[in-house]
Formats: C-alpha cells, sequence, structure tokens
C-alpha cells in the first residue's frame, strides 16, 4: 500500500512538474513581453535594462530555472498590470472559484442523484428517458450558452435573480447551475448504473421479502452502497469544474481565478497567467489523485496491481 | 433519439424475409442526425452559394428584425437580424463553414498524430512506450481551456491557435485508444507469425496494423466533432478563437451578449446551432461505435 501510495504521489508531482515545463515554454513563444510594457519611443538601453531586470536575457533553460525556484516559493513575479504579485493575485481570487466549484457540484449532485435513483428504479419508464435526455443534451450544450440561456430567463425574462455580482447567496444559484449542468449528466448516469447493481443483489431481495418499506429500501440501503463509485469519482468532476469555470465567471462577471485569468491573456500579463494555469494544473492532478488512492483504499486488487 | 424504421410496409412471403433482412441492416441508423449533419456541410460547402445574404452586410434600415415566426418578422431575414442588421441565417451559413474547416483540420492533426503515436508506442513498448505515456499524463494536467488560454496569450488567438489546442489536448485520447488496440493485436498469432515469417516492421504496420485500427479512428473522430465544436464556440466566445470579419458561433454569442435583454433571438439561434451539430455528431459517433466495435458499446 505504501508502495502504491508513493508511487502514484511521485506521478503527480512529475505531471506538475511537466505542466511547468509546457506552460513555461509555451509563454515563451510569445516573443517578448518587453517590447509590450515599453512605450513605443523607449531606447534600446531602457529596453535592454528591463530585460534584464526581469531575467528575459539568460538562456531559456536557465530562464527556466529561475521560473521553477521561484514558483516553487510562491513566487510567480509582478502582475505587469496590477503591479502586485501574480501569486498573490490568484490566490486572493481563487476562495471566489472554489466556492462556485463546490457550489456547482452540489447543484449537479442535486439534480444527478435523484433523476439516477428513479431512472434505476424505474428502469425503461418516463424518468428514466427524460434523464437519458437530459444527459444527451447536456453534453452538447456549452456551458456559456447554458449561462446566457439562464441569465435570459431568470435574470431579464423573470427578473428572479441578478445576472452578475458576487457576495450574496442569490448571486451563486445561476453560476452553478451553468457550471454544475454538464457533470450532472455524467453523474447521472454513473448513479444509474450502479443503482441498476445493487437493486440486483441478494441483501436488497431480502430485504424486499422481509417487507423493509421500499422507501427505506431504495433511499436508504441501496443507495448507501451504490454512493460509493460517485463518491469515487467526486475529484474527476472537480477538477472538471475548474476547466468549466474560466468560461462561467466571465458570463457572470464572478470574481475568481478564470476570469482574472482571461482578463490577464488579453493584457498579455504573463505571469497571471502563468499562476493561474499552474493552480489549475495542481487543483487538477490533485484530484486526480485523490480519485486514484481512493480506489486503492477501496479495492485492494488495484493496490496490489501495481 | 434514433429514428427507426418500422414504419415499413408489411410484406408477405418471401419477400417478407428480404424485407427483414434490409429492415435489420438499417436498424438504430440515425437518420435525423445524419440529416442534421448533411445540412450543415452544405451550408458549409455552398456558403455564399446558399446563403440569403451577406454574412458581413450592415443594413441599419433593419436592425434587430425578429424570426419569421415572431410579429414584426420578415421573409428577407428568416431568422431575423442582429444589433447591425446582419442576417441571422446567413452568418449561421457562414459560422458552420468555420465549424467545419476547423473541425476537419483539429480531426485530422490530433488524429494523425495520436494514431502514429500510440501505434509506435504500442508496438515497440520498452522506453518509448514509458516515456510517451508519462508524456500524455503530463498533458492530461492541464485543463484544456487553460491551456487555450496560456497559447492564445503567447500565439495570440485566432482559428490556428484554436486547432493548435484542440490538437494538443485530443492526441492524448487518439494515443492512448490505439495504443490499447495495438497491444491487443500484437499478441495475436498472425501477427506474431508475421514477424517470426521475417515480416519487415513497415510492412506489419501497414499491412497488419492499420488497417485494424482504422475503424477505431473512425468513431473517435467523428465523436470528437462535437468536442471540437463546443470547444471552438467556447474559446471563440472568450475572444480567443476566431476574430471578426470571421464569423464563429461562439463569436455571435459573445457579441449578442450585450443585446441580451433586446433580441432573444441573437442569443438562443447560434446555440440552437451548436446544440444540433454536436447532437448529431455525437449520436453519429455512438451509432458507428455500436456498428463497428460492440466491445466499446456503453452499457
Amino acid at each position: 500500500m505504501t508502495r502504491f501510495l508513493l508511487s502514484r504521489v511521485a506521478q503527480s508531482a512529475i505531471s506538475i512538474l511537466g505542466a511547468s515545463v509546457i506552460i513555461f515554454v509555451i509563454s515563451r513563444l510569445s516573443g517578448d513581453p518587453v517590447l509590450q510594457m515599453t512605450p513605443i519611443d523607449a531606447t534600446p538601453e531602457m529596453i535592454a535594462n528591463l530585460r534584464a531586470r526581469l531575467g528575459l536575457d539568460l538562456p531559456l533553460w536557465r530562464q527556466y530555472l529561475v521560473f521553477l525556484g521561484d514558483a516553487l516559493q510562491g513566487d510567480f513575479g509582478q502582475s505587469y498590470r496590477w503591479e502586485m504579485p501574480a501569486a498573490q493575485l490568484i490566490l486572493d481570487r481563487a476562495p471566489a472559484t472554489l466556492l462556485l466549484a463546490a457550489a456547482a457540484l452540489g447543484v449537479s449532485l442535486a439534480i444527478a442523484v435523484p433523476v439516477g435513483v428513479l431512472s434505476a428504479v424505474h428502469r425503461g419508464g418516463w424518468i428514466d428517458r427524460v434523464g437519458r435526455a437530459i444527459a444527451v443534451l447536456g453534453q452538447a450544450m456549452p456551458h456559456f450558452w447554458i449561462g446566457l440561456l439562464l441569465i435570459l430567463l431568470f435574470s431579464i425574462r423573470l427578473g428572479w435573480l441578478p445576472a452578475v455580482g458576487y457576495g450574496s447567496p442569490s448571486n451563486l444559484i445561476l453560476p452553478a447551475i451553468a457550471l454544475g449542468w454538464y457533470p450532472a449528466a455524467a453523474q447521472m448516469r454513473v448513479v444509474r448504473s450502479a443503482m441498476l447493481d445493487v437493486l440486483d443483489s441478494e441483501y436488497i431481495r431480502v430485504g424486499r421479502a422481509m417487507g423493509v418499506p421500499p422507501r427505506l429500501l431504495i433511499w436508504k440501503y441501496a443507495l448507501r452502497n451504490a454512493a460509493a463509485p460517485l463518491a469515487t469519482l467526486m475529484g474527476v468532476y472537480f477538477a472538471g469544474m475548474i476547466g468549466g469555470a474560466f468560461v462561467v465567471e466571465v458570463i457572470f462577471a464572478w470574481p475568481g481565478v478564470g476570469r482574472t485569468v482571461v482578463e490577464a491573456v488579453f493584457s498579455r500579463d504573463f505571469p497571471v497567467v502563468q499562476a493561474g494555469v499552474l493552480l489549475s494544473a495542481v487543483i487538477f492532478v490533485l484530484s486526480n489523485l485523490a480519485v486514484d488512492l481512493s480506489y486503492g483504499l477501496i479495492d485492494p486488487r488495484i493496490r496490489d496491481g501495481r | 433519439m434514433a429514428a427507426d424504421v418500422s414504419a415499413l410496409p408489411t410484406l408477405t412471403g418471401r419477400r417478407q424475409g428480404r424485407g427483414l433482412r434490409r429492415l435489420r441492416r438499417f436498424r438504430g441508423v440515425p437518420w435525423i442526425s445524419l440529416a442534421i449533419l448533411l445540412g450543415m456541410i452544405v451550408a458549409a460547402v455552398g456558403g455564399p452559394a446558399v446563403s440569403p445574404h451577406d454574412p458581413n452586410g450592415i443594413n441599419l434600415s433593419a436592425t434587430f428584425v425578429p424570426p419569421i415566426w415572431i410579429e414584426g418578422g420578415s421573409w428577407s431575414h428568416v431568422l431575423g437580424t442582429d444589433n447591425l442588421g446582419r442576417d441571422i441565417l446567413s452568418r449561421l451559413i457562414a459560422g458552420a463553414r468555420i465549424s467545419l474547416v476547423i473541425s476537419l483540420y483539429a480531426i485530422l492533426l490530433s488524429g494523425g498524430i495520436g494514431g502514429l503515436v500510440g501505434m509506435v508506442s504500442g508496438y515497440f513498448g520498452g522506453f518509448a512506450d514509458a516515456a510517451i505515456m508519462r508524456l500524455v499524463e503530463i498533458q492530461m494536467s492541464i485543463p484544456p481551456i487553460a491551456l487555450g488560454l496560456i497559447l492564445a496569450a503567447a500565439l495570440g488567438p485566432g482559428p490556428q491557435t484554436v486547432v493548435i489546442v484542440i490538437v494538443l489536448t485530443y492526441w492524448t485520447w487518439y494515443a492512448r485508444i490505439v495504443r490499447g488496440e495495438i497491444l491487443s493485436l500484437k499478441a495475436r498469432d498472425y501477427v506474431r507469425f508475421a514477424r517470426v515469417a521475417g515480416v519487415s516492421t513497415g510492412a506489419i504496420f501497414r499491412r497488419h496494423l492499420a488497417p485494424n485500427i482504422l475503424n477505431t479512428l473512425l468513431v473517435l473522430a467523428s465523436l470528437q466533432v462535437g468536442q471540437v465544436i463546443l470547444f471552438e464556440a467556447s474559446l471563440s466566445f472568450l475572444g480567443l478563437g476566431v476574430q471578426q470579419p470571421d464569423v464563429s458561433w461562439g463569436l455571435m454569442l459573445a457579441d449578442a451578449r450585450q443585446y441580451i435583454q433586446h433580441a432573444w433571438w441573437t442569443i438562443t439561434l447560434p446555440g440552437v446551432a451548436i446544440l444540433l451539430t454536436c447532437l448529431a455528431s455525437n449520436m453519429t459517433g455512438d451509432w458507428l461505435r455500436d456498428l463497428f466495435d460492440p466491445r466499446m458499446r456503453q452499457a
């Protein structure tokens, strides 16, 4: 078990390191951020000075080592635009993104679990068909369009909820639905197939024969067992939310990491882009690591196989 | 969702046997999806020939004309116009073209690169395999949209950036699945005998391996169309993909966002185009998968 754990942790560390190389190399493809930062009438000396100050005159591999060394200390450089440390900026915005992702996970579970369970219980019935239609539709609608439709319906037509803003719970509802809709489709299928397996098992049949009320049987005994596969996949869904948050935050003007990075892209504010993208890669890798470890904990065959 | 052909006329005697065989052959063919895809391809290829107006033709005396089924709609703009009086149907047609071109490049490149890497990795194994699979894992650790953002920051926004991001994201998908296929093909007797008989590696790839993974590649490609369209729309919506004066569905939605209060059709119709195209290509992909490879069929 220790070996399995160590090897997965090492693999994750390598992935994050590799991601940092990719992020670094891509950001240097762009040519010269210095030319962007200096006025048009800057003298060559001014440009050279600035370049030396930012360490952009070193060979690429040394620049990477500097970047990595600084990154390990949480230093991604000053944001060109905000004139504050990029890491600070990103970390300041992280709670808003995590709040949104957590709320979206809640929304997706609130849709997926009841629909998934009822689909399995009434297999082939109307709720199963509606659930499948939602799943198929959900996979074909981009996050941002769902967001726009929600604004159109609930903010403009009905006037129930604010379209943009941050701070009160009512601001959270629409973005969380927009972000949670897509994973809800996948979770619904997981719950449905797990429930079908469990409902077919011996103890449920015994329970039914003994006269346990169906409601108790389904929602307590069966669901508790069917929830295991869903729980192990939670990290994957959470990781997916981090990607989706980039778009959803822009639509709802949500002050999170995603919107900050998108804005930084337009001002070519590389330290902020690097810090934000690397943070999302770290969350991505750690969420997947958590999934793998939980598999290992639950299923001895996996950890012994490695 | 798939249309079935149970409405065929009832036949009797020997002809019924033939009819049933024919019926079985067409069972589950997603006619509606195929028709939608065909319509998109006609729009994309026909372009100006099928479009009623110039997609960028500004007409300030006819802004925000609603679609024909709403009061105030007109036959000259069946799906209405946007804030600059541009015809929405014509713009949707122009957007279909961009989506198709981007999908074509992105799928050919990611399928080609990923397929080749997967074949080499699976067949030769050893160090190359380990290195490639580690690379796949590293690649997968960056969320695709984040990768798109950093690439757009570095290379500048544009359709070529969209293609590069999709290729960088999806080659891993092809590589992993093709590698798995090759691993199982490699163990088959006819491949082992060919090796023992001294058939060159190149000939084994050409004659025994490549033909066997073609179906897999085709299925993966058809399932990728929907993903590419969603991805292109998202990046263009953020302003990092297709740029004016080119037309893309994602970009249309980004433009329409400011006018969400005045003209609901400008933000619903491009989304419907995205939805229908994705739905149709996902359905077609599922159908192809079941047709070619029952083992991949989902429960």
